[in-house]
This record gives structure tokens, sequence and C-alpha cells, in this order.
């Protein structure tokens, strides 16, 4: 409440417009449960970036930003409440960081005409906005981070891996069978062997899965993994001794917490990325000096600098962008969802928009249009160095194998089209 | 002074036999129906029916299902959301293979199925008994589960192995789908929830029900006195299963109207339905409604009282949420252990004669 009268107040002193406006952006977190290692920096960077805007910019086109938490335990029917709970208030838009809240609140987001921004999770195929008109997985989604982490290994063995084995050890649930379809194409197309290992939520319990690596030996192991079970999948993997720089995780499978209990054998372990690593960037002064050293800081501000925590404020400046455009294209500061939804449409993140956030090569440049709500797919990969304690990136961003993966998309998004009856967005 | 039988005279059997034999009691019956019918369809929004009433209902036959075996049967089952799970995606199956079919019909089909599913994994109850029958079950809320992820017919081979509910409806109204209106989904979980409840009370009070209480209270004893403890334990199970196959449609269609196996149905959900059956009440349908309300109620309540008034950290809550339910559990089977269903008997008692005691 204290927290609610103070951005009221600076709404009020700062916006131009005499009634109190803010714009809405409900956090579905979850800083409790087995997935809570990522979900706590996450949302501490989401909720950061957005009250150092109202501290330093006041707000966003001088109406201040209100973040509106809601704890969802990465439960889906939690998640719902929360949806039903925030919607109401004017939300803008929605960002669940769950694959099966996002599946639950396609629908139902679009038929209230809020947009979803599911970065880097949530349906794949949502990707094509003829479809899916108000869900965007722009900068890169599950399929791209298949394909990277193949196109990774292929690097490693000078392009060629007929022959190979690889084994995919996945969540089973929406988010790690998300992949299989891509990882199918793609051994079919380079010739190597495809194992897959299923991990039950939440993820402690692995020790046939590695048994079974530990047997087959595979060259390569991806993994998809969120939570506890990534900490889980590490260990083992060190204790079978399979070789850390043949196994990688996806973007969520990539944290410093996830690593560090493995200690020095974890050490070389790669995960995809979404962003650069660390927190040499100017934005992170401006940060220390508006909201962390101002007490302001959410959560209990020991994220800073994290690989979730990076995410969180670059879901957030991704939001705040789209914003900025959305006030551009329809003239006023206090927007709807709608407009939102067209702001998004129309977001083109250049080197120059980044730099002007404060966060120079932070992530890839993409535009966004509404055939393509995925934006270029661009991956960067990094590795895990345990001497230093931290990530480092080993490969930029580079594009992935779009040949396999656009059927893919307008296959998907096809059928959901012929299932649900949904007119074409665009034209 | 409320609740007094002076004055009621029954003339008939079937008036002595009746639910509610007190007239006070009918009526607050008929006024809280009378209230749930046509009062709460005009006044509710997105937010009461999809926070608040709709998990109320659906839980609450879940709980009607599960309080049947356990409660009323004595057969300890721990495959609640097993069943479920059966429900939901035999009602997917029903959905998207007859699309014109109304809602009605594809919701009772999927608890026809799931009887059937219940009854074959309550074959191991004639030979198992309590404990051992509850690891049973355990197995069939683990084969089951990894049944639906496993083959991918049962989710129409979508990529996610998501089930999706489409728009589906009933008599030209919108039941499943995002484009539902509130008080439609609300009254047709409403329908669905008097039903449960009034086919449940009938046969508890019934010549099954009686067999179902035998075979609880000691199975020799009544098989000595004629029960057949093959159809007694067999058509719980099929009783319930329907119930809870019922629920389980619901919950996946009306409700979440997207759900993935693992998650929504998995162990926990087994257990949250026992544990409203345990702080409701065992053998009670009222008891049902108590424990459904006072678990899906709690968590929503203590969310506004400390997030939205006193503005506490949502974390802080959340873990306060399993503080007090798990302490009220433990204080319930100390001080109350037949549940709320006790609670407001004795209650009723006490207003019988509120406000001369003497």
């Amino acid at each position: 409440m204290k927290y609610k009268l103070g951005t009221m107040a600076v709404a009020g002193l700062m916006a131009a417009s005499p009634v109190m406006a803010d714009l809405v952006f409900p956090s579905l977190s979850y800083r409790t449960g087995p997935y809570a290692a990522g979900g706590i920096p996450f949302a501490d960077g989401y909720a950061d970036y957005f009250t150092l805007l109202n501290e330093r910019d006041g707000g966003i086109g001088g109406v201040a930003t209100r973040v509106l938490e809601c704890e969802t335990g990465y439960n889906t029917e939690k998640g719902v409440e929360c949806y039903e709970s925030t919607k109401g208030e004017g939300a803008l838009v929605y960002q669940p960081l769950s694959t099966g809240i996002t599946y639950q609140l396609i629908p139902k987001a679009t038929a209230d005409d809020i947009p979803i921004h599911s970065m880097g999770y949530g349906r794949t195929s949502a990707a094509n906005g003829d479809v899916f008109s108000h869900v965007f997985n722009y900068p890169a989604n599950y399929w791209n981070g298949a394909s990277a982490a193949v196109n990774h290994i292929l690097d490693m063995n000078n392009g060629d891996i007929s022959g190979k084995k690889i084994a995919l050890v996945y969540h089973n649930s929406a988010y790690g069978k998300e992949p299989i379809r891509t990882l199918e194409k793609l051994s079919e197309k380079h010739g190597f062997e495809l194992t897959l290992l299923a991990v039950d939520h939440p993820g402690q319990e692995q020790k046939s899965q590695w048994l079974q690596i530990r047997r087959e030996k595979p060259d390569n192991v991806i993994m998809y993994g969120w939570g506890v079970m990534n900490q889980v999948a590490v260990q083992e993997a060190a204790n079978i001794r399979f070789p850390m720089e043949n196994f990688i995780g996806i973007w969520w499978s990539g944290a410093e917490i996830d690593v560090t209990p493995a200690g020095d054998k974890a050490d070389g372990y790669k995960a995809l990325a979404l962003t650069a690593v660390g927190d040499d960037f100017p934005l992170y002064d401006d940060l220390q000096k508006y909201v962390v050293d101002a007490g302001k800081a959410a959560g209990a501000g020991d994220q800073l600098g994290t690989v979730p925590y990076n995410r969180g404020i670059y879901a957030a400046m991704l939001a705040a962008e789209a914003v900025k455009k959305a006030q551009e294209i329809h003239g006023v500061a206090d927007i709807t969802s709608g407009m939102m939804r067209d702001g998004m449409e129309a977001l083109v993140i250049t080197e120059e928009v980044m730099a002007a956030a404060g966060l120079p090569n932070f992530g890839p440049t993409f535009s966004v249009s509404c055939e393509n709500h995925g934006g270029e797919g661009m991956v960067a990969v990094t590795q895990w160095d345990a001497g230093a304690g931290e990530f480092v990136q080993i490969a930029d961003f580079a594009p992935t194998d779009m040949s396999v993966i656009q059927p893919l998309i307008d296959e998907d998004s096809a059928a959901f089209k012929a299932e649900n009856n949904i007119e074409s967005n665009c034209n | 002074m409320l609740y007094r039988e002076a004055g009621d005279f029954s003339t008939t059997y079937s008036q002595d036999s009746q639910t509610f034999p007190i007239r006070f009691d009918r009526w607050r019956y008929y006024a809280v129906l009378f209230v749930a019918i046509f009062v709460i369809p005009f006044m509710v929004n997105d937010y009461w029916v999809n926070s608040i009433f709709m998990p109320f209902l659906i839980y609450s036959i879940a709980a009607i299902g599960l309080n049947i075996l356990v409660g009323y049967c004595g057969q300890v089952s721990l495959g609640t959301g097993g069943f479920m799970a059966v429900g939901a995606y035999a009602c997917y199956k029903l959905m998207t293979a007859f699309p014109d079919v109304s809602m009605f019909i594809h919701v009772l089909l999927a608890g026809g199925i799931t009887a059937g599913v219940g009854v074959l994994f309550g074959l191991p109850s004639l030979r198992i008994k309590g404990f051992y029958l509850a690891v049973a079950t355990l197995a069939a809320q683990f084969f089951l589960v990894w049944l639906f992820n496993r083959v991918s017919w049962f989710y129409n081979y979508s990529a996610s192995g998501q089930i999706n509910a489409p728009e589906r409806d009933t008599f030209g109204i919108l039941i499943t789908g995002p484009n539902t209106e509130a008080w439609a989904t609300y009254l047709f979980c409403l329908i669905f929830t008097v039903f449960s409840a009034v086919v449940a009370r009938n046969l508890t009070r019934g010549s099954v029900g009686r067999e179902w209480m035998a075979i609880r209270d000691m199975d020799i004893a009544a098989e000595i006195i004629g029960v057949n403890p093959l159809r007694a334990k067999l058509t719980a199970f099929a009783v319930s299963s329907f119930f809870v196959g019922i629920s389980g449609a619901l919950f996946f269609a009306v409700y979440l109207g997207a759900v993935e196996v693992g998650e929504a149905f998995g162990i926990t959900k087994s257990f949250l339905v026992l544990f409203m059956i345990i702080i409701g009440g065992l053998g009670s349908i009222f008891g049902s409604f108590a424990g459904a309300a006072f678990l899906v109620l709690l968590p929503v309540l203590l969310k506004v009282v400390g997030v939205d008034w006193f503005g506490w950290p949502t974390d802080i809550v959340a873990h306060l949420n399993l503080v007090i339910v798990g302490g009220l559990i433990v204080i319930f089977l100390i001080v109350e252990p037949h549940g709320l269903a006790q609670l407001w008997r004795l209650a009723k008692e006490k207003l019988r004669l509120w406000p001369f005691p003497h």
C-alpha cells in the first residue's frame, strides 16, 4: 500500500495529465516452490527496471508505471486466479514466465484484448502473428533454442555430426516437450541419433536418466530444465563424470544458481543465452543509484547481475520500449492494452534503442511485424567458469535454422487456426 | 430457538425420511439454492466465477466423489488426481471427436468412462485393505498420469502434450473457450454440483449406501448379514469415480481450459481432495462442501487480506498460507477429527436450545 501510494504520488507530481494515470504491468511471479530459484531473480529484475523508470524518468512518456505482483508458485490454477484479479486493474501485458500458464492465457487474453509476451517460452508457434494476434515470443523461442544447441554442436564438430548420439533431458511438461519435434527434424537433416529422457516435475529424481546416459554414452546432452531440476542434472552429470563442455542447457538452465551447487565439477557447462551476461552496463549504475541505494529494490535486492535477473531487466525493457512505440503510434501517453499490442507489433529493437536504454550489446537486434511475432531468433552461447564464478559468452548472437523451424511453426499454427476457427490477424 | 422440531409433525413416511426433516433447515436449504441459482448469476463477474465459485463447485464434486469411497465405504484412495485426469482426457477426446454434441452429454459421458476405469482399479480392493489399498490406488495415480503423458493419442498428437478445450456450447450457450459469459459457466458447474450432491445424498441413505457403510464399519460382519462385498465395493468405486470424473472434466474444460496432466492432476491433487474431506468431515455430504470451500477460499482470502490490504510481499503470504493450512489440518485432526461437518452439527444442537440452554 505504501509503495502504491508512493508511485501514485510520483505520478501526481510528474504526470502531465491531470488524472493519476498509470501503466500497469502485472508480474505473475513465483517466489515460492521448486521453481523459485529462477522465479525470484526474474521478478526482481522486472520490478526493479520499472522502479528505475519511475524514479529516474518519472515513468514512460510521463506516465508512472506500476508493477502488480501476484504469486503463482508456477501453478496454473493460481495463474488463472492472478490473471483474473489483475486484469481489471488495466493490465497492459502479461509475462507469466511459465509455459503452462501461457497456454492457458493465450485464448483468455486474446478475448480480453490484452497482449502476452512469452519471452523465450510459451507456445512456440505463437511466433506466427497471423494466427496468434495477441501473443508475442520475441526475441527467440524454444525451437530456435533447439536449433542453436545443435548448431553449437555442429561448430564443435566442424560441421559434421552424422552418427553422433545426442540425448535430450527434458522437463516432462509442455515446456520440455516443445523442442522434441524440432530436434527430430534436425536429426533427420544432420543424421544424428536422438535419445529422449523425460524428467518428471519437480525434477529432483534423475538417477535413472543419468544412469541411462552413463550406459549409452551420448556424445552430447541437451537439457530443457527449470528450477531445481537444473541443479540436480548438473550435479548428476558431474557425478557420472560426463564431459561438461558437451552438456548444453537451454537459456532456462543457465543461471549461476544452477551450477554453483556442483562446485568446480560444473566447470565448462554450457548454456544458451537470450541476453548478455554480467552487470557491466551503464544501466546498472542507474539501478544502483536510483533503486538499490534508495532502498527500493524488489525482494532481497541480492540478485543484481545474475542471468535470470538480467532476463527480467530485458523483459521489462522490451515492454517499456513497446509502450513508447504504442504512445508514438496512438499519440496518447496513458495507453490501453489494445494500444500496447499495436506497440509490440511495431517494435523494432536496434543497437541505438538498447544503448539509449543503458544496455548496449545486451541482446540481439530484431524487429517484430504482424506476421512475425517471434523476431529473428538469434541466440548466443555461454559457458560456466567455475573458477571465476561467472558465465562467459563464448559465441555471439547467431541465427538459427529457420528452414527447419518455419515450416514447423506454420504447420502447428495452421492446426490451431483450423481447430479454433481463427480469422487472419494481418490484412 | 432455531432448528427446533416443535410443531413439525410428519404424517407420512416420505415426510419422515426427507433429507431435511426440520422445517427451518429445509427453508434454509431452499434459500441457499434460490440465492445460488437466481441471485448469484446476475451479480458475478469473471473474477468471482474463475477464482472463487468455479473452483469451489468443482472441488465440491470431487470431494463428494471421494467421500463416497473413503467416508462411506471406508476404502482409502489416493488416486483422485488420476481419476480426474481420466475425466478430463475423456472429455477432451469426446469434445474434439464430436464437436456438435452438447457439453452436458460430454461431461456425463466423461464421468461414465471414469466410472469404468475406477471399477477396474477397484478390483484389487476385494483382496487388499487399508494401507495396502492406498498404495494400490497410488499406483493407479502414477500409472494414469504416465499414460496420458506417454500416449500421444490422448492429446491428439499436439507438440506440447497440452490439451486445450475448444469452444463448445450447450443449447447455443458457450460453455468452454475464452468467450464464455461468467454466469453461463457458473450455472453449468452449479447444475452438476447440485445434481451430484442430490444423487450422492440419496444413494448414501438408501440400501446401496447402507451396504457401503456396513462394509466400512466391519466387512466380515457385513458379509455375514448378507452384504455382497464385491457389489458394494465396486459400486462405491464406480459411483465415486463417476463424480470425480465429472469434476475432472469440468476442471479441464470449463475452469482451466488447458491442462497438462502432470501439473494439474498430479499426486498433490489427490492429497488436496483427501484433505478436503478430512477437514470437511468423512461420511458427510455437507462436509464435502465445507472442506472444498475451506481449502479453496482460504488461500484467496489470505491473499486478499495479506497482499491487497496490508501490502505484504507475495512470497511471505504464500508461505504463510502453507503454514496456516498445515497448522489447521493438525488442529482439526486433534481437536475435531470429524471435521467441519461435526462442528456444524454441534452448532445446530446449540442453536436449537439457544437462548435458553436449560
